[in-house]
């Protein structure tokens, strides 16, 4: 396998532009949401709202105003993570979800055919149904611009080097150093997925945060989801057997009620006829 | 907040939710044929082929909802094989949807072999081919065909909630009892059902009183089950403060266990209302997580 690649995004330097969100769009010819008919959000300046199908990029405002004078703005360039250890491509059961020689996690359309377990199966909420090939999409980390030595279009085009793109173990020095750097400033920071022993393997679209992951809409400590496959099977197989001990029970309790009943003696039973 | 509340929601719901209900009741209407079929006195043979012809049209119906939910229905068999590389089988033994595709597709075989040798038996086929195929299944193949069926029902019935906990969503992967939950619901909706069924093909008062003595237990069960995947949930219950809360409480618990273990006396009663609260056990838990949106909660709204 090739070298990790990767993205890191310093969330401190975006300033919104969401020129990731646009030029993501137009490399992957992502269609448009509503027709192209525009709708406002109606409670934020951010209209886009979320990750989907269409939408492999979004820059998450967060907006922190308790009045017009007191509040700040957080933004976060978000975007698939491509975790190391991929809930998605763990449940996936047509085999469309692969791991690339870039350590990536792609869904290739056409094997896909919108069973939509992996929507359920992302930590993160990342992946969506694009309703033109109803089936479920999501960023690529370029997976086309990789092959031929080119970056990703959203890196390319960040105006302000908040999404750095790069082999994994480059970026995760470049990411501490910078860390360093704004604590040694006063401001409270920390890396988001960095840690390759931390959750799911380590991220590789990892992240700079100033404030706790849940404000930015990230989960605190991601988890696969097979974590709950074998206590709830085997829940599962203790009530199929409970339900037939007292299928059985209530068999054996007729058969009894047979034999001290009236005529009873008979009934000797199991066969079930000759089928 | 449980990680889970920043998942998004898979939009499984107008096909999904049937098919959750309708694969429980048919895997459950199955499992209790077999165990008469294996245990039973011949008597019992009209509920055992009641049992037999729910559990076969429940399985073809189940696979046509998936199909049909699916984004691109015509690809439903990159579930079974490798579609770059035909016949290799497509499986995973730790991803519920893709042993469940597959166990659905066994399940909807020995189903239908079953009906077909219980309906030869009756002798009401007509179809010389079906003839043939129904005539096979008899004796100790069709004893073999109706124990690895029953095990595939049960199987059908349960995996459908261990399906929704292997994922990140709220609810569904906060509790290790959905699985269980939806098998004890599913025995006792396919009790129900053939409750309502058997006797108009003829079943016995004593096969009819035996599916209505373990549909109580079976309802006892459930309501145990119920409790312990509600405390399992923890502070997560809040997402029941509303309207799939009422559902649960009301249409659930209340139409659809107390009422119908209350109704001992009327089986016919009690069945229906079991059914009902079968399928809003499903719908509630179903709809309770996809209404919760990612980015709402990220909002903070």
């Amino acid at each position: 396998m090739a070298e990790a690649l990767g993205f890191f995004t310093d969330t401190t330097v975006c300033i919104g532009c969401k020129a990731c969100e646009v030029a993501c769009k137009e490399w992957n010819q992502l269609p448009a949401e509503n027709g192209g008919v525009g709708t406002l959000s109606g409670d934020s300046y951010d209209n886009t709202r979320r990750l989907d199908g269409i939408h492999w990029r979004h820059v998450r405002f967060i907006e922190q105003f308790k009045g017009p004078y007191d509040g700040r703005w957080l933004m976060m360039s978000d975007v698939c993570k491509h975790c190391v250890q991929a809930g998605c491509l763990e449940v996936c059961p047509t085999g469309a979800i692969i791991r690339t020689e870039f350590d990536t996690v792609v869904i290739q359309s056409d094997v896909c055919n919108g069973c939509r377990a992996c929507i359920a199966a992302c930590p993160f909420g990342v992946i969506d149904i694009n309703p033109v090939s109803g089936t479920a999409q999501k960023c690529t980390l370029c997976y086309d611009r990789l092959k031929v030595g080119l970056e990703p279009a959203c890196s390319k085009a960040c105006p302000t080097d908040s999404i750095q793109f790069g082999p994994i173990t480059e970026l995760r020095q470049r990411a501490q150093k910078r860390v360093e750097q704004l604590r040694a400033q006063g401001t409270k920071a920390d890396l988001y997925g960095a840690d390759p022993n931390g959750a799911l393997g380590g991220l590789n679209s990892f992240y700079l945060l100033v404030d706790k992951p849940e404000v930015y809409g990230l989960p605190k400590q991601p988890q696969l989801p097979t974590r709950n496959l074998s206590k709830t099977a085997g829940f599962s197989v203790a009530s199929a057997a409970v339900l037939g001990v007292l299928a059985l029970v209530g068999l054996r309790k007729h058969r009894m009620d047979d034999m001290g009943g009236p005529g009873g003696g008979g009934g000797g039973g199991g066969g079930g006829g000759q089928n | 907040m449980s990680d889970t509340f920043f998942s998004g929601a898979p939009h499984w719901t107008w096909f999904i939710i049937p098919y959750f209900y309708v694969g429980g009741l048919a895997g459950g209407a199955y499992f209790l044929a077999a165990i008469l079929a294996w245990f039973g006195k011949p008597e019992d043979r009209p509920v055992v082929r009641a049992g037999y012809d729910v559990a076969a049209v429940g399985a073809i119906f189940s696979g046509l909802l998936l199909t049909v939910d699916l984004g691109q229905p015509l690809r439903f068999w990159h579930m079974l094989f490798q579609s770059e590389n035909f016949p290799a089988v497509m499986f995973k033994a730790w991803s519920p949807i893709s042993f469940g595709a597959w166990a659905i597709l066994l399940f909807g075989l020995f189903s239908v072999l079953s009906a077909l040798g219980a309906r030869a038996e009756e002798g009401r086929l007509q179809n010389a081919a079906l003839r043939a195929v129904g005539g096979v299944v008899r004796g100790g193949l069709a004893k073999l065909v109706s124990g690895v069926g029953g095990i595939l029902g049960f199987f059908v019935a349960g995996y459908t909630g261990v399906l929704l906990s292997v994922t990140n969503r709220p609810i569904w992967a906060d509790s290790p009892w959905l699985g269980a939950l939806f098998l004890v619901s599913g025995a006792s909706t396919g009790a129900a059902m053939l409750i309502l069924l058997a006797p108009g093909r003829g079943a016995a008062q004593r096969s009819l009183e035996w599916l209505s003595s373990f549909d109580t237990r079976a309802l006892v069960l459930e309501l145990l089950v119920l409790a312990l995947f509600l405390i399992s949930l923890g502070s997560i219950n809040r997402v029941w403060l509303s309207f799939w809360g009422l559902v649960l409480l009301v249409g659930v618990v209340g139409a659809g266990i107390l009422a119908p273990l209350r109704l001992h006396a009327k089986p016919a009663q009690a069945a229906r209302l079991v059914l009902l609260g079968g399928f809003l056990l499903r719908l509630a838990t179903m709809l309770a997580s996809e209404g919760i949106d990612r980015y709402r909660v990220a909002a903070g709204m």
